[in-house]
């Protein structure tokens, strides 16, 4: 049986069953010795463990348990987090047991998103680990009858000073816990750190090479079916009949059920097929023959008119976000201008698990649910909601996840296993094809980027980005009224155009409404803006005559933006003439609260375009692992080109026409350039770093190959072979 | 429903199957064994990649019907069963896996690329590795992680 519990990973070898003696001392973290290093404690929740915050437990024998509140998807938080309690508490992650937070109220928001986890968690996770560490030099004091002052801890034990007396943390868990737990704990300074900041290896990483890390797929359960699941070959079509005769002669399927998708602004049908293994559900399911209505789906879901849509909005004037500069009478009035627009295609997050989940609905009204997830906190007031259940009954065990990138955050995937479970009342497997993952969505939306700036006496001085599109906000929440400018957009700019100071500055929004199912994706608006935002940049430079990094340099005055650009052009020999066919270009956005900046090299031979190199710099402020930094920007760059030069989602007539890897390309190894990343050093406060590294990348790209070719591209995804 | 019988990494296997199921479900859910990674089911992803006689097979591909006589499959747990093989020691080395879903195809189409190419190219690992998809984006690390074992294999 794998994954019965939300243990990350644990210390090696001293791992065996372990009940404490002492009822009033409560905590019993019982240890499967058949050992596999990962996901195999069970915390017991029978007594109450000495815990100042839900986030830190302690028990009579030393063993140390942290909760990660952040799930894990590739991102690295299953280190970044719970190493930021374990710097404060003095204890190595050696020492630790860490086990993934349960969706419980008590650990507060639990989502994995918006790069946001060291940035929300940086001060309160840290307090947590000092307070409790205060407290347990407070028990050794009274222990010793010495002032605090005398006392220091380290290594997971209290010393007294110049003695070689100590106790451990497990000796005086119980004392602390009685002690007043202090509100304005003192916390390290930066140059005592022995944890953050320090490359050291993340622990999971062996369970990752050898098959031993369990994910959502890997979840068995005793007395579990399976289930695949036949959407709608246009999402939102009704089944009308269904023929099910040849599905249940296949050996091995025991059922077929109507079923339901749950998607957050609407619901869809489906049939469900249910049997003793996944692959005799997935041959049910081929063989299932269902009539659907898909009434008027043929026109709603069809890109083309959505983007014939968007461009005919170019000519309007929009909502604007924000005006300096009386930016269009001075536009209307230039002479030396530019008016053009920039394309983005609506895409998929393909992870390479597919979405799924292990659920039990039981009789009595209790839910267990396993399942890969960025957000435990959320769904389980969600599914509670949904199965009309009190959330104290529902368990939700938060599984690895095999990739996400804003996909797992959207949780129709397990509401469908609860509804299946809840009308058999046994553990349902739910597990998606990559078919069904490729052409069901949610997507991240296309979206046009209308541009226009202007230059006077060689200088960039107007600039407006006219943002056109569908918004999140309003398809998918419901949240946006149709006089508003999406502010979630205005935001990705940075209140502004991405801090260059220009004399006229102006950002503006046009909905334009479809039925396409949108949601986040790897910095959904800040890749789909900066496309735009980074190649005009680069064409107004060269209209003003300028070297196009010279021409940022000139409109930034943020020292942040200027030291980083001024590192990549070091670090990508930015200045060094190219050879002939050979361009680099240069991009620089901020999000996340996060600068990243790219370089990219591409040459041209035999009439196609190489991607050679590709540079990033990055601005995170400090950061708890540099390694995860720079790995988090090596995966943008890959998905950031994928995004740039592999092809989009598209609908024609009701029907999207990717459905694999076959027809939904990433890149590929053969595709790969070589890379580099640097990461700034300072003392800013901790900025984001799974999604920053995404933005600069294509136009970097496009503006690489206007610098080799002279060829503008203004449309993504952008074709490497030359006409 | 048919008898096969089938040696996975040195042990062996009597499995009552129909027999069309794929290898990769025979593994993952007839044998326990789900390190090896299901992520296409088209050949387009090599999450499911195991070998089959020392060669790279994507077991998604394979019927259990039509696995050959006394053929020998090894999956991710029986590389490095007992010692961690050299590959796997540069990836954590190097720290190579983000989400680590993809690394056990990408281990095993590594692992048989060094036993017939000792020092391969960038060139070689390419062609090894291009049925391989990584979507977290740790290609550059796989390369050098692939250089620092064949290193260390010469050793
Ligand atoms: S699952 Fe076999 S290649 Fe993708
Ligand atoms: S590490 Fe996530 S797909 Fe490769």
């Amino acid at each position: 049986m794998h994954s019965t519990d939300n243990t990350l990973f644990k210390p090696g070898r001293r791992d065996f069953i372990r009940k404490s003696g002492l009822a009033t001392l409560g905590l019993v973290i019982g240890i499967d010795s058949t050992a596999r290093a990962f996901n195999i404690t069970r915390l017991t929740e029978s007594v109450t463990p000495f815990e100042v915050s839900p986030f830190i437990l302690i028990d009579v024998h030393n063993n140390i348990t942290i909760v990660n509140p952040r799930n894990d998807m590739g991102q690295g938080t299953i280190h970044s987090v719970p190493a930021m309690i374990a710097e404060e508490l003095e204890v190595t992650l050696d020492q630790v047991t860490i086990i993934q937070s349960d969706g419980k109220a008590k650990y507060g928001p639990q989502t994995s998103g918006g790069s946001s986890s060291i940035r929300t968690l940086w001060l309160p996770l840290r307090k947590a680990g000092a307070a409790t560490k205060e407290m347990l030099i407070n028990a050794a004091a009274r222990r010793w009858d010495v002032p605090a002052q005398a006392c220091y801890a380290s290594g997971g034990k209290v010393f007294k000073k110049d003695s070689d007396v100590s106790l451990t943390y497990g000796q005086l868990a119980e004392e602390a816990s009685r002690l007043e737990v202090p509100r304005e704990p003192a916390l390290k300074q930066r140059t005592d750190f022995r944890i953050i900041g320090k490359d050291l290896k993340r622990k999971e990483i062996p369970a990752r090479v050898t098959g031993k890390a369990v994910y959502g797929i890997d979840v068995e359960v005793p007395g579990m079916v399976y289930a695949a699941i036949l959407h709608s070959p246009m999402i939102f079509g009704k089944v009308v009949t269904i023929d099910d005769s040849d599905t249940l002669k296949i050996p091995g399927v025991l059922r077929v059920i109507r079923s339901e998708r749950k998607m957050i602004h609407c619901d869809t049908d489906s049939v469900a097929v249910i049997a003793s293994n996944w692959w005799a559900a997935s041959k049910g399911k081929n063989a299932l023959k269902v009539q659907w209505d898909h009434a008027g789906l043929a026109e709603k879901l069809h890109t083309d008119t959505y983007f014939e849509q968007c461009h005919a909005q170019v000519k309007t004037e929009g909502i604007n976000h924000h005006e300096t500069g009386d930016f269009k009478r001075k536009f209307d009035s230039a002479t030396s201008r530019l008016d053009v627009t920039y394309e983005t295609p609506f895409l998929a997050h393909v992870p390479l698990e597919p979405e799924n989940t292990t659920a039990h609905v039981r009789q009595d009204g209790s839910v267990e649910i396993w399942a890969p997830i960025q957000g435990p906190g959320e769904t389980l007031p969600d599914v509670a909601r949904y199965l009309n259940i009190a959330p104290e009954k529902i368990k939700i065990h938060p599984v690895l996840m095999g990739g996400s990138y804003g996909r797992k955050a959207y949780i129709d995937f397990v509401k469908e296993a609860c509804f299946l479970s809840s009308k058999l009342n046994v553990p349902v497997k739910v597990l998606w094809t990559r078919e069904d993952d490729i052409t069901q969505g949610p997507y991240r939306p296309g979206m046009l980027s209308h541009m226009q700036g202007f230059i006077e006496d060689g200088k960039i001085t107007g600039f407006h980005h006219h943002i056109i599109g569908e918004s999140i906000l309003r398809q998918v929440f419901k949240g946006l009224a149709d006089n508003e400018a999406d502010p979630w957009m205005g935001e990705a700019l940075g209140e502004g155009n991405n801090k260059y100071r220009f004399k006229a500055d102006k950002v503006s929004w046009t909905n334009v409404k479809t039925e396409i199912p949108i949601m986040w994706w790897r910095a959904v608006n800040a890749s789909n803006l900066g496309w735009g935002q980074e190649c005009f940049m680069d064409e107004l430079a060269h209209l003003a005559g300028k070297d196009p990094l010279t021409a940022r340099l000139e409109l930034l005055e943020d020292e942040r933006y200027i030291k980083v650009l001024k590192t990549l052009a070091e670090k990508s020999d930015y200045y060094t003439p190219s050879r002939q066919g050979t361009g680099k270009g240069i991009a620089i956005f901020r999000s996340f609260g996060t600068i990243c900046a790219c370089c990219i090299t591409v040459s041209v031979r035999d009439k196609a375009i190489t991607i050679d190199k590709a540079v990033s710099v990055v601005d995170c402020g400090i950061y708890v692992s540099g390694d995860t930094v720079k790995a988090q920007t090596e995966g943008n760059i890959v998905m950031g080109l994928s995004a740039a030069i592999k092809g989009g989602i598209v609908f024609k007539n009701g029907i999207c026409q990717q459905s694999n890897y076959h027809n939904y390309h990433i890149m590929r190894m053969p595709e790969m350039p070589a890379v580099s990343v640097y990461v700034m050093e300072n003392d800013e406060a901790p900025g984001g770093v799974g999604e920053p590294g995404l933005p600069p990348v294509a136009p970097a790209l496009g503006n690489a190959i206007f610098a080799a070719t002279g060829i503008r591209i203004r449309k993504l995804p952008l074709d490497l072979t030359m006409p | 429903m048919a008898k096969y019988t089938v040696n996975v990494n040195r042990r062996r296997y009597e499995v009552e199957a129909e027999p069309d199921v794929p290898l990769l479900w025979i593994l993952r859910d007839y044998l326990g064994l789900k390190g090896t990674k299901f992520g296409c089911g088209i050949a387009a992803c090599g999450a499911c990649t195991i070998h089959l006689n020392g060669n790279p097979v994507r077991s998604c591909q394979l019927r259990i019907s039509a696995i050959p006589k006394n053929s020998e499959i090894t999956t991710i747990e029986g590389v490095g069963a007992t010692v961690l093989h050299p590959v796997q020691q540069a990836w954590i080395e190097l720290q190579v896996p983000q989400c680590g879903y993809c690394q056990s195809g990408q281990i095993m189409s590594a692992v048989a690329l060094l036993e017939k190419t000792p020092d391969p190219t960038d060139k070689d690992i390419d062609s090894a590795l291009a049925g391989n998809l990584c979507r977290c984006g740790t290609y550059d690390r796989i390369r050098k992680a692939i250089h620092l074992a064949a290193g260390e294999l010469k050793n």
